[in-house]
């Protein structure tokens, strides 16, 4: 990685970071647990490094691998946006009155 | 060409995941914010399988079709008491995927990595590593496969500290004199140690702190792979994991009223056992079930103030009858929620929640205190330590400083007990033994259940 690579990586961690701070601050507790598993979810997107290890064919050990980490990426990214959606649906609101009427 | 729409899927995906994490904002925009979230990940995917390097396609739809299946199992069938043991077990099929991905990029190229991106992946794999076997302890403890209560021997936190600063020697090496592969390899074999023994300590009350402190680690390393790997949508995705873990493991913090270094090192649930035991004087007073049946009939207002116990007792739908039983009959029901009540952030909402109980009714600790004096009836089900008035009243307290649910202040204060052992730090609790105080011991599920039927009657 040249220097100037570097400094562009950092440029984005250090954005990401203070957009992260100002977006999860933002999270009720009420959500809190949502927020994890989504969380997690994103951050499966190591599947993409993943992917091109599974199907580069570097060598054996390496395809072996990233094989595995496509597996477990993929557990994460599809189990955690499933469970969160799950949760997400059981938050409801109180009916207002009109709605307890009917 | 190719280059150009995999950029663009990726950066496509880090503006959607942003704008996924700002729906949950509030729970009527989340289910939206999360589907954006999802499509984003469908393209980023999408893009990826178009790489250039890729030859062969096999391990990848094995590997995508494989993780999906399990995936679409955990997320459908884990039922929300067993939250925390799935979201460990996530943090540790995240960190694991990271620590490969960096294994395989190291001996791939031999170990031959210049400087910069030999730091990055000496992070990636170490976080990776010792956040794998973290969570998989964090795991059996939440499910029960090993007791959750704290290990600890003598010179723990120097043994820690050696290995860390060997593992950490080490890596400091390879960034010097890049290419031993043993050496590489010990220290990837360091860090998964090293991940249990950070987690052995630790007692199961202070599961809330851990999960996020992995929660963290876990999106760390995903950050560290960006680096590795030049690709900034990793960095992205991985700082936001990071970070939101991070604030996560502060706020726990702050709601015991502890710091993050006393949580890890302090060994809690040990720690307080030697803290003068009896002096607390009086008796527990029991009552019966018919009597607080008819206080909650007549009752203005009740707050319920559910703990982990709620949780093993499965008791939440029965909490949620109950709590429109009273309702039906012009009684206004609230719930307080304690931050760190469960074991990992947010638990009880979730499980009420499921419960259908209307988030409305939910109050955070801040929003419910001013409302116990004017409450007849608090009902505690499985907390104890979250409503341990010495946090507040007696400065000697192990856990003195610790915001609390003053329950005490209701008029009247029901406990809904197993039996009449301690919390899991192992503290007397004054409330107990308080004038107001009414213990009922016994399974909080079955004793909600004949509840209902009592309020009925009365």
């Amino acid at each position: 990685m040249s220097p100037e690579a570097l400094i562009s990586a950092l440029y984005v961690f250090a954005l990401a970071a203070f957009l992260g701070y100002q977006v999860i601050s933002r999270v009720p507790p009420l959500l809190h647990t949502p927020l994890m598993s989504a969380t997690n979810a994103i951050s499966g997107i190591s599947l993409v490094g993943s992917i091109v290890t599974a199907g580069a064919h570097y060598n054996t050990v390496s395809t072996v691998l990233g094989f595995t980490a496509v597996f477990c990426s993929t557990t994460n990214v599809v189990g955690g946006f499933v469970i969160t959606d799950r949760m997400l649906r059981m938050f409801k609101r109180k009916p207002t009155v009109k709605e307890k009427k009917k | 060409m190719h280059t150009y729409f995999i950029e663009i899927s990726y950066l496509l995906a880090s503006i959607l995941f942003i704008l996924g994490l700002k729906g949950l904002s509030h729970p009527e925009s989340a289910k939206r914010g999360m589907h954006l979230a999802e499509f984003g990940m469908l393209m980023a995917i999408i893009g990826t399988l178009m790489h250039y390097e890729i030859v062969t396609y096999t391990w990848i739809i094995t590997g995508l079709v494989l993780g999906s299946l399990v995936g679409l199992a955990m997320g459908l069938w884990v039922p929300m008491t067993a939250m925390p043991q799935r979201t460990a077990l996530s943090h540790a099929f995240g960190a694991f995927a990271a620590a490969l991905v960096g294994i395989s990029e190291f001996y791939r190229v031999g170990g031959h990595l210049e400087t910069i991106t030999m730091s990055a992946l000496g992070f990636e794999v170490m976080l990776g590593a010792l956040t794998t076997t973290g969570s998989l302890l964090a795991f059996a403890k939440l499910q029960g496969l090993v007791r959750g209560t704290p290990v600890t021997y003598r010179g723990q936190n120097v043994f820690n500290m050696a290995l860390l600063a060997t593992t950490v020697g080490i890596f400091i090496y390879l960034i010097i004199v890049p290419g031993s592969m043993p050496l590489f390899f010990t220290m990837v074999g360091l860090a998964f140690v090293f991940g249990i023994l950070l987690v052995i300590p630790i007692g199961a009350a202070d599961m809330p702190v851990v999960m996020s402190l992995l929660n963290s680690y876990a999106g760390l390393a995903s950050a560290a792979t960006g680096f590795v790997l030049k690709n900034n949508v990793l960095i992205i995705a991985g700082t936001l994991d990071g970070f939101s873990g991070f604030i996560l493991s502060i706020l726990m913090c702050r709601a015991m009223n502890r710091s993050m270094a006393n949580v890890l090192f302090g060994a809690f649930g040990s720690a307080a056992k030697s803290d003068k035991p009896g002096e607390q004087s009086g008796t527990m007073r029991e009552v019966s079930l018919d009597d607080i049946a008819v206080q909650l009939a007549y009752a203005k207002q009740v707050v319920f103030v559910p703990g982990y116990g709620m949780a093993t007792a499965q008791a939440q739908h029965a909490v949620r009858e109950l709590a429109d039983t009273l309702e039906k009959r012009g009684v206004t029901v609230k719930f307080g929620i304690h931050p760190v009540a469960g074991r990992m952030p947010g638990h009880m909402n979730v499980l009420l929640a499921e419960a259908n109980v209307p988030y409305s009714s939910l109050y955070e600790l801040e929003q419910i205190n001013p409302e116990f004096p004017s409450t007849d009836v608090a009902v505690v089900i499985g907390a104890n330590d979250v409503v341990n008035p010495d946090a507040r009243d007696n400065p000697g307290s192990p856990i003195a400083g610790m915001p609390i649910l003053e329950v005490d202040r209701a008029k009247s204060v029901v406990v809904l007990k197993r039996g009449q052992g301690k919390g899991f730090s192992g503290l007397e609790n004054p409330l107990f033994f308080k004038e107001v105080t009414g213990m009922l011991y016994g399974d909080a599920k079955d004793t909600l259940t004949r509840m209902i039927q009592a309020v009925q009657q009365a």
